[in-house]
């Protein structure tokens, strides 16, 4: 038996739905409910075996159309420095507020990108944001929480 | 039955009630554009408004909002594989790959074209069958929907990835998994929230298509960007195409939509069941129409692949209109959110609707009708401005489309883990990807997840803790024959190639 990475997934969601199938038979039902037909945990039980059944094949039987990837070629780089970023905009958006943050966000993945064009990076940003904003919370009347700009006296 | 739609006619043809029709499907569009945003949030919007309206005005509001909502979902679901709503991500499938081929422009035109067709046959079938069909519907049980919806499952994993059937059917247990997360609904009993509050109402659907759909692919872009071969090869944002449709491509639709728009209103009738799985069902059918050199195009930007679940989920939002207004149950989440507007406007819908109050039940018809005509004649001439959002640069288009996935679920909760919980799923759905584990059945199981434990939740309750509820009925065992012969057949085609 050939190892791709495609098995190696496959045996992760072995072991994951071997520990779903465990905490689904962990899950506390009422005690009127415990012999019933259908209970809480029937259907997660079901989906645990389901799961275990699915990846058991994939890793048991040979590989009808294995997928190449060819792993040199790949821009991990941008592709993780995004993903940081994009934790930095969760971590901020609410603190720093919706408006800076997200403008912030947009002008650095701009420039992680490679882009240097700084007047589009500048109207793409901040003035995009604020025009986003006003069709959310000015028209749309969706409330959007922003501590920056109500501290300057913008927002009420 | 004449008189009342002649009383609908007028009513719908007044000045007031057309320019509703118009402003419902402007806005509809805009809307449903938006990430996050779909036709439960649009007329959800527009409840307050259609308050200081007659009932027939507000509902033909909604009603322009409702399509305008769907369109606009496809719409992104086209140029940046972004589906708001459930019912589009089937359009993305092949709109997407179209898009990326240069021909954006076709595959919204496409669109509009198979949104209208399907809509317009649909709105026919409403006239003639709407209150016989209601009795219809009522001949389906538990079972069958149960059985219906593991066919639609079971179909997506067939045919949506080419060759990697398990892999799908893998997803489609993933995508129930992260359905289950959450308080059972009818015990609130916690599942699998790890005593986290945050995850105690479970993980939106917002968040799990977003993740798998629009953020993995603006990431997968990127992480492929150095690659010379299949995915960075065809991204070519840059041409819009045209929108004109030569003979060929006609003549693919116009066999296409029929049969799509009788299925999408068949399952649209169907309370419960709505335009996500007529989407799937109509995508899975037409593959199977098909003659084998167009089979090789599902996937890839075929015109039969984005013109039948385009049909199909507009016919499906007419179809979901019979239950609710001949048996007060809402086929779908967006006419349970009507309902809800019928009875702030003090009606009870039922079969007696359509006899107490005709210029509603028929004027709300013939609305439906003439919002597909102003969706056309407002959206076509749109597109190319609609399509040059696929110009931007791809410097500028990836972030923005993180910014709008992100800012999707921020507007629905507020809270930072779901912001979290998304880059998580975002990142392990772009290593999945890149292996070749299909998005659209995860999609579909977890929107169908919750509807299938109840279904199976009732249907084992009844027989008493026996499955022999999956053949008693024969209806129930139509569908798992059905079920059974596209998995034999998938078995069959793999021994086949072993041979």
């Amino acid at each position: 038996m050939k190892i791709t990475p495609s098995k190696i997934i496959s045996l992760l969601f072995f072991v994951f739905s071997g520990f779903y199938l465990y905490t689904a038979h962990q899950i506390q039902v009422f005690s009127f409910d415990e012999n019933a037909a259908f209970n809480a945990k029937t259907f997660p039980i079901y989906l645990g075996y389901a799961g275990i059944l699915f990846s058991a094949l994939y890793i048991i039987l040979p590989e009808t159309k294995p997928s190449n990837v060819n792993l040199k070629v790949l821009e991990y780089k941008k592709t993780i420095i995004l993903v940081i970023l994009m934790v930095l905009y969760g971590l901020t958006i609410l603190r720093a507020g919706y408006f800076l943050s997200t403008s912030i966000f947009l002008v650095l993945s701009y420039i992680v990108l490679g882009e240097r064009k700084w007047i589009w990076i500048f109207i793409l940003s901040f003035p995009f944001v604020a025009m986003f904003m006003y069709l959310l919370h000015g028209l749309l009347n969706i409330y959007l929480r922003d501590p920056f700009l109500q501290y300057i006296g913008i927002m009420g | 039955m004449i008189e009342g739609i002649i009383i609908g006619l007028e009513t719908a043809f007044s000045l007031k009630n057309l320019m509703m029709v118009m402003i419902g499907c402007f806005a509809g569009t805009i809307i449903g554009m938006l990430p996050g945003l779909g036709p439960m949030t649009a007329i959800a919007l527009m409840i307050p408004i259609t308050y200081g309206f007659e009932p027939s005005t507000g509902l033909i509001l909604m009603a322009g909002v409702y399509y305008g909502a769907v369109f606009g979902g496809s719409t992104s679901s086209i140029l940046i594989n972004a589906p708001g709503i459930p019912g589009t991500v089937a359009t993305s499938f092949d709109g997407y790959p179209m898009a990326q081929q240069g021909k954006a422009g076709k595959a919204l035109a496409i669109a509009a074209y198979s949104s209208f067709a399907g809509g317009t046959i649909a709105a026919i079938f409403l006239l003639i069958a709407a209150p016989s069909l209601s009795k219809v519907s009522l001949a389906f049980r538990s079972p069958d929907y149960f059985g219906l919806m593991i066919l639609g499952l079971t179909a997506v994993s067939a045919f949506s990835a080419k060759g990697h059937f398990l892999k799908a059917m893998m997803m489609v247990v993933l995508g129930l998994m992260l359905a289950s997360v959450g308080q059972d609904t009818l015990s609130d009993i916690p599942r699998f929230t790890f005593q986290n509050m945050n995850l105690a109402d479970g993980i939106s659907f917002v968040l799990v298509v977003m993740a798998t759909f629009a953020m993995s692919e603006a990431l997968t872009i990127i992480f492929k960007a150095n690659d010379p071969t299949k995915v960075a090869k065809q991204i070519s944002l840059s041409e819009l195409g045209s929108i004109k449709l030569d003979k060929i491509e006609t003549k693919k639709m116009i066999k296409t939509i029929p049969r799509s728009s009788l299925l999408g209103f068949i399952i649209g009738v169907l309370p419960g069941a709505g335009s996500t799985i007529a989407s799937f069902l109509a995508y899975g059918m037409e593959r199977n129409f098909v003659n084998d050199e167009e089979k090789q195009k599902f996937g890839k930007g075929s015109i039969n692949g984005l013109a039948a679940p385009e049909t199909a989920n507009n016919a499906a939002c007419s179809g979901s209109f019979v239950p609710l207004l001949t048996l007060g149950i809402p086929g779908s989440g967006t006419t349970a959110v009507m309902l809800g507007a019928l009875l702030g406007f003090g009606i009870q819908p039922g079969p007696r609707l359509y006899q107490t109050n005709p210029e509603i039940f028929w004027s709300v018809i013939m609305s439906m009708y003439i919002g597909m005509v102003i969706l056309l004649i407002l959206n076509l001439p749109l597109i190319p401005y609609i399509a040059r959002v696929l110009a931007t640069p791809r410097t500028f288009l990836i972030p923005l489309i993180l910014f709008f996935s992100v800012t999707g679920i921020y507007l629905m909760s507020f809270n930072n883990f779901d912001i979290y919980l998304m880059i998580g799923i975002a990142v392990f759905a772009t290593i999945l990807r890149l292996y070749d584990f299909p998005m659209p059945p995860l999609i579909l199981a977890f929107v169908l997840g919750g509807l299938m434990e109840e279904n199976l939740r009732r249907s084992l309750l009844i027989s008493d803790g026996s499955w022999s509820f999956l053949w008693d009925r024969p209806l129930t065992l139509v569908i798992m024959l059905t079920i059974i012969s596209i998995v034999g057949w998938q078995i069959y085609k793999s021994l086949i190639k072993k041979l």
